[in-house]
Order: C-alpha cells, then sequence, then structure tokens
C-alpha cells in the first residue's frame, strides 16, 4: 500500500507493548487526564452519533401516522391537503424545486468557487490572497435573511432582464419556458443560493489547493508546463476530493436553506399545471415547513410536515454519503 | 375546615382587590399629574402587578403591543407578553396551560375536529366556561397597483372572478362596467396570495364565498385555493403588488396604506363602500351573536347589504377562562383587557391599521370583561 501512494508512515517501535504500535494512550500510562480526555473525545463522539439518529428516529415517529392516513402517493402526488380526514399530500414539486434550485446554484458556485480558490492560491500577489480570502469568507457571515431581503429589493431588478431574455430566445426549450411568475422563480432563487453557498466552495478548495506539494508543482514547470498546465496537472487533480466535499457541503446548505428562500419564491396556486420551467415559481421543503409551521393545529397536519422534512433529511444524508463515496475512491490517485 | 378556608380565601381576594383597586386610582393621579396625555387617559382602567403571557393570532400583533405598550406606561409593575406565533399555536398554548390567554383569528370550534372539539377541550381545562372576547377589528383592503387609478369599486363577484383567474386584465368588461369612468389599462392582472396558512386568507375566501357563492366555489380555508403567484406574509404580498403594476391582493389595511396600494371600494348591493373605521364599524355592529351570555362570538355577516358597511374584515378575539385557574394572574389580565377595550386604546388602533370596536359592542366586551374572575 505504501510503496503506491509514499505515504509516510511512523516506524514501528519495538517494546514490551503487546497493543497496537499506533496506540500510545492504549499503552496506558492510566493518568487521570489521560483517561479525561479520552472520554470526553468519546462521549462528544458518540453524543453527535446518538443526536442525528434521535432526529431521524424523531422524524419518523411523527411522520409516520400522518404517512399512514395518506391517501395519495406521497412521493408521486403534487396535491397539498394536510387537515381533514382526508389527508392527501406527497412531495413531488417540493422535491423538484428544492434540486432544481439547489443544481442551478451549484452550476454556478462550483466553478466560481474554484476559480476564485486558483486565483487566491496561485495567481494573487501575496498582499492581495490574504484579504481577498477573508472577504470571500465575509460572504459567510451575512445572516441569511439579509440575502433574502437584498435579492427582493435589489437584485431581483438586475436580474429579471435577464430572465425575460432567456425566456424569449430559449423559450422552447422545456426548461425555460415563458411563465406568467413576476419574480421569485426557481431561477432566481438558484443565483441567490450559489451567492450564500460560495464561501464554502471558494474556503474548502483554498484550503486543499494551498497543500499541493511544492514539489509537484515545480516538477510540472520544470517539465515545460505552463501555468495554466500546471495547474491542470498538478493543483487540481491533488485538490479534486477537497473541491468535490466542498460542493457536496455547500449543497447541503442549499437544499436546506429556509429562510432567504422563503423570503423569495414565489409559491403556485393549487392545481396549477405541471411545468418543467426554471421560470416557475415554487416550494422547497425548507420553505413549505417555514411558512406554515405557525398553524400546526394538529398532529396530522404537523405530521405531513415532518414527513417533507424527513425526506430532505434523507436527501442531504445521501448527498453526503456520495461525497464520501467520491473522495474515497479518489484518494488513492491524488496523493 | 375547608369551608373555613374559602372564607379566608374570600377575604383575601376581597383586600387584594380592594388594595389594586386603591394603587389602580394611585396611578392614575400620577400619570395625569406627569403629563402624559394619551396613555394617562388610556390607563383609566384599575392596574394590577406581575406577569400576564398570551399567544396567538399575528393578526392582531401590532394592536396588542400597542395596548400593552399604553398598559404598562399606565401600570408600573405590570408586564404583559404577547408571542405573535399564530392563532393555531396560541390556542394550543393556551389549551396545555402555558399561557394565561390566547388571541385568535376565530372563535373556538365547536365542531369536532381531528377528534376534539376546542370548546370542549377549553372548559375542560378552564373548569369553566372558555369566553370569545372580541377585541380588535382588522379589515381586508382588496389592493392594487395600477398608476392612473385611484378609485376602484369592484363587487364581490368580480373579486371573486379576478382571484380565481377568469378575469385577467384590467379593461376587462366587468371591471370597466363598474368603474365608468376611470381610465382602465389593458395591463395583465397579476393575482398575489399568501403562501402561509393565515386567517387573512380563510376570512377573504369566507367572504368570496359568503357574497359570490357562484363565483367562488372553493371551500374557504387558511391555505389558498384560487390562483395566482404567492408570497410570504403580508408584508410579501404587500410588497409584490407595490412592485408590480397590475398587481392586486387581498391585504390587512395596515399594509395597504404603509405601501400606498389604491384600495379597492366594495360594492355588496347597496353601492360602493371605502374602507374606513367607520364603515368597518357599521359592520361589525351588524353582526350577529353567536355565543351565549358573555362568549362574545361573533357571525360576520359577509354578504351584508347594509349601506355603509365594509364587509371584508377579520375579528380577533382574545380567549380567556372565565373563571381564571390562577387567581393571582386573573385581576392582571382582566386589568389589562379592560385597558385593551377601553374607547381610548380602540381609537389609537385606527392610525396602525385596525378598526375600533363600535359601541355597542364595545359596552358587551366591557360587560364580559367585568364578570371575568
Amino acid at each position: 500500500m505504501s510503496t503506491i501512494t509514499g505515504v509516510t508512515a511512523p516506524d514501528e517501535t519495538p517494546g514490551p507493548s503487546t497493543g497496537s504500535p499506533l496506540g500510545g494512550g492504549a499503552a496506558g500510562t492510566g493518568r487521570v487526564g489521560d483517561r479525561l480526555f479520552g472520554g470526553v473525545a468519546r462521549g462528544a463522539g458518540l453524543l453527535v452519533i446518538a443526536l442525528v439518529s434521535l432526529i431521524g428516529a424523531f422524524l419518523l415517529w411523527q411522520a409516520i401516522p400522518a404517512l399512514a392516513r395518506n391517501e395519495a402517493n406521497f412521493l408521486t402526488s403534487r396535491e397539498w391537503v394536510v387537515a381533514g380526514d382526508h389527508p392527501r399530500f406527497g412531495i413531488v414539486e417540493l422535491l423538484w424545486t428544492t434540486v432544481a434550485g439547489s443544481l442551478i446554484a451549484m452550476t454556478i458556485a462550483v466553478p466560481v468557487g474554484v476559480c476564485v480558490a486558483l486565483f487566491i492560491t496561485q495567481y494573487a500577489p501575496r498582499w492581495l490572497s490574504r484579504p481577498a480570502a477573508s472577504l470571500v469568507d465575509l460572504l459567510a457571515a451575512v445572516p441569511s435573511i439579509v440575502y433574502g431581503l437584498w435579492g427582493l429589493n435589489t437584485f431581483l431588478p438586475v436580474e429579471k432582464p435577464l430572465e425575460e431574455f432567456i425566456q424569449r430566445w430559449l423559450g422552447w426549450f422545456p426548461l425555460f419556458n415563458a411563465t406568467s411568475i413576476s419574480g421569485g422563480t426557481i431561477f432566481f432563487i438558484g443565483i441567490v443560493l450559489s451567492i450564500m453557498v460560495l464561501p464554502i466552495v471558494t474556503a474548502l478548495s483554498r484550503e486543499v489547493f494551498a497543500q499541493t506539494p511544492v514539489t509537484h508543482k515545480e516538477g510540472a514547470l520544470a517539465l515545460g508546463a505552463t501555468k495554466w498546465e500546471m495547474i491542470r496537472t498538478a493543483v487540481l487533480p491533488f485538490g479534486r476530493p477537497g473541491v468535490i466535499s466542498a460542493a457536496m457541503l455547500a449543497l447541503g446548505r442549499a437544499l436546506g436553506e429556509t429562510i432567504a428562500v422563503t423570503f423569495i419564491v414565489s409559491t403556485l396556486a393549487r392545481g396549477n399545471d405541471w411545468s418543467w420551467s426554471l421560470f416557475n415559481g415554487g416550494e422547497t421543503f425548507a420553505s413549505r415547513i417555514a411558512n406554515n409551521a405557525a398553524e400546526f393545529d394538529s398532529p396530522q397536519k404537523a405530521g405531513a410536515f415532518i414527513a417533507a422534512g424527513l425526506v430532505l433529511f434523507v436527501l442531504t444524508f445521501i448527498v453526503n454519503a456520495i461525497a464520501r463515496i467520491v473522495i474515497e475512491r479518489r484518494k488513492a490517485f491524488s496523493e | 375546615m375547608k369551608i373555613q378556608r374559602f372564607g379566608q380565601l374570600a377575604v383575601i381576594t376581597l383586600a387584594g382587590s380592594l388594595a389594586l383597586s386603591a394603587c389602580g386610582s394611585d396611578n392614575n393621579t400620577d400619570t395625569s399629574g406627569s403629563g402624559s396625555t394619551g396613555s394617562a387617559s388610556a390607563g383609566a382602567a384599575e392596574c394590577a402587578k406581575g406577569t400576564v403571557n398570551a399567544e396567538g393570532s399575528s393578526a392582531q400583533k401590532n394592536a396588542i403591543e400597542e395596548a400593552i405598550a399604553s398598559f404598562q406606561d399606565a401600570c408600573e409593575g405590570a408586564t404583559v407578553n404577547y408571542n405573535p406565533t399564530g392563532s393555531g399555536a396560541g390556542i394550543k398554548q393556551f389549551l396545555a396551560g402555558q399561557v394565561d390567554f390566547a388571541g385568535s383569528d376565530s372563535a373556538l370550534k365547536k365542531e369536532e375536529k381531528d377528534g376534539k372539539v376546542e370548546t370542549a377541550e377549553a372548559e375542560k381545562f378552564c373548569g369553566s366556561p372558555a369566553w370569545n372576547i372580541p377585541m380588535v377589528t382588522g379589515p381586508v383592503a382588496v389592493s392594487y397597483n395600477l398608476p392612473g387609478v385611484d378609485k376602484l369599486v369592484l363587487t364581490p363577484e368580480v373579486i371573486a372572478n379576478i382571484f380565481s383567474g377568469k378575469v385577467t386584465t384590467w379593461n376587462d368588461p366587468s371591471i370597466a362596467k363598474l368603474n365608468s369612468d376611470a381610465k382602465l389599462p389593458s395591463t395583465p392582472v397579476k393575482v398575489f396570495f399568501r403562501s402561509d396558512e393565515s386567517g387573512t386568507t380563510e376570512n377573504f375566501t369566507k367572504y368570496l364565498a359568503a357574497a359570490a357563492p357562484s363565483a367562488w366555489t372553493a371551500e374557504p380555508s387558511k391555505s389558498w385555493t384560487g390562483k395566482g403567484e404567492g408570497k410570504e406574509k403580508s408584508s410579501g404580498v404587500a410588497g409584490a403588488v407595490q412592485s408590480t403594476e397590475g398587481g392586486i391582493t387581498y391585504a390587512e389595511w395596515s399594509y395597504a396604506k404603509d405601501n400606498k396600494l389604491g384600495i379597492a371600494q366594495i360594492d355588496n348591493g347597496a353601492g360602493p363602500v371605502e374602507l374606513s373605521g367607520e364603515s368597518v364599524g357599521k359592520a361589525i355592529a351588524a353582526a350577529k351573536h353567536d355565543g351565549e351570555g358573555n362568549d362574545l362570538r361573533l357571525k360576520l355577516d359577509y354578504a351584508t347589504k347594509e349601506p355603509g358597511a365594509y364587509p371584508i374584515n377579520l375579528v380577533t378575539y382574545e380567549i380567556v377562562c372565565s373563571k381564571s385557574k390562577d387567581p393571582a394572574k386573573a385581576g392582571l389580565t382582566k386589568a389589562f383587557l379592560k385597558h385593551f377595550s377601553s374607547e381610548e386604546t380602540q381609537a389609537a388602533l385606527e392610525e396602525i391599521g385596525y378598526a375600533p370596536l363600535p359601541e355597542e359592542v364595545r359596552t358587551q366586551v366591557a360587560t364580559a370583561i367585568d364578570a371575568l374572575s
């Protein structure tokens, strides 16, 4: 193994201990501080696991009674009638809006974020790279309601001509069909979300790009590569797992973003015709829950919304799992 | 033994209330002496010390906050907290004993829903009937944005057709017929509705269903059943109409005023009625009483043909136990509600977009509050 990757592993030290060579603590002086710290760390780890499982269990426990009474197909129905004796609700519209909005955000944020990170680590002079990095990080410190306000009041009038342009010239393509929504489209949410997740992508990518071994970069340059070729052959392959995990983290944030989306989005009236258009309105899982949380007056109603929340939970879980798998598989080639 | 204890309790309560009323009159002289005119006269009610918590309807948030501010100015040592989480949440917390009274857009329901009857639940919890006391009336304004059109008259049928997507342009003959002297543009009608579940939506659709039953066939509900584009909360719909030419929505009066939107005059059959404190009061005074004794649930006649009565209104109630479970707090709750329903406080509400209770209803409310214990 180590011959392939050239990882430096500590030498095994022969000694009286029969335990694992790296298990220094277990070799066990048994001092109070040692045991205490080990205990705290273990406790924290277990606490997180317990928390996530309990949240999952809570969602399931609350959702199941409502799901059992649901008279429509939960995964494919477009209806949303959650009160009364004959509830009929399904999440397909929520799923479409959530996923479409987040994917638009990703297609903008990942390339831009990677470019920003490359600029900061490879191109920018030293005096500029630090301030630029902290400026991008500042984007993450802006509360999401501010993005909502800014998006709706300031950015929307600027962005609207773009939407109208696309609808006019590319309207024949189903994704760009013209609609009558005045603002707050899925497309627009995607753009606002991309700005919100940009700092996540940038910060993580910057960290990994900065760790590219100097020997790799110098090797590429010595072989006659231009700066772009050096980045392509040395920096990008080295940073790929980092970029992927950054993108997945960002996607998780975009999927679950609540306040800004609730604030901006135009919801659709019941019984509207299905449209694939990105210029249609809609509701994401989070925004529908937020919009209606004040009026959860019966367990069945709350259960239906919690069931929607459960789907979001699972969706985020899947996204993170995919990220893990991709990173594991790429690891061997990048070190 | 027991009788003796009751006797003691009665004496203590009596002494307590005497002390409280004494404190009340003290406060009055104090405040009028300090010259804060509005709040001093509004604080003519007796005071009590302590803290009362309430929760519920967000439709009455601004009104109750105004009342709390003037009440606390007048009564030192009294704290009233109101958490505007929504009517459903308020009733839930009230029934769970978490708050002392609830604010709600609708009276406690007598019909069974999800296996529970709210009135029965409340009676069981209070150990006495719970009363619905109407306190704040908020008219719902049909607000539009049409430059150059300052006066717009609409009938319930036309409103229903607009909000169900059947009328699509502003120069539609049905609108033009009602507004012969207005220059109506051919702008498309853009309907905005509340994307969150709301009492405003419920009352507006109740109005449409009652006043235009042939044009509006959907069941009234808290979530929107018509057409259009949804925006979050009153501020969202009002803001969207403000920025969209040809936009129309239904929103509380204050939001229509704050966003400088046009407010349609409603013609229920007895001529166009402009939205004003007076025209709303007329409609509330004409409402039928649905409850017994001091349980003042009102049944608004949305289809009212009374001349000069503005028909689209939302009444929010304060829901209290008629015999409080916590005598210590009963005094304060009563004092606060009395202050809230006083003529001065009610009159002050008109500035922030609510209509004062008409005198007939206000005296009934005062009687009910006096009967609280």
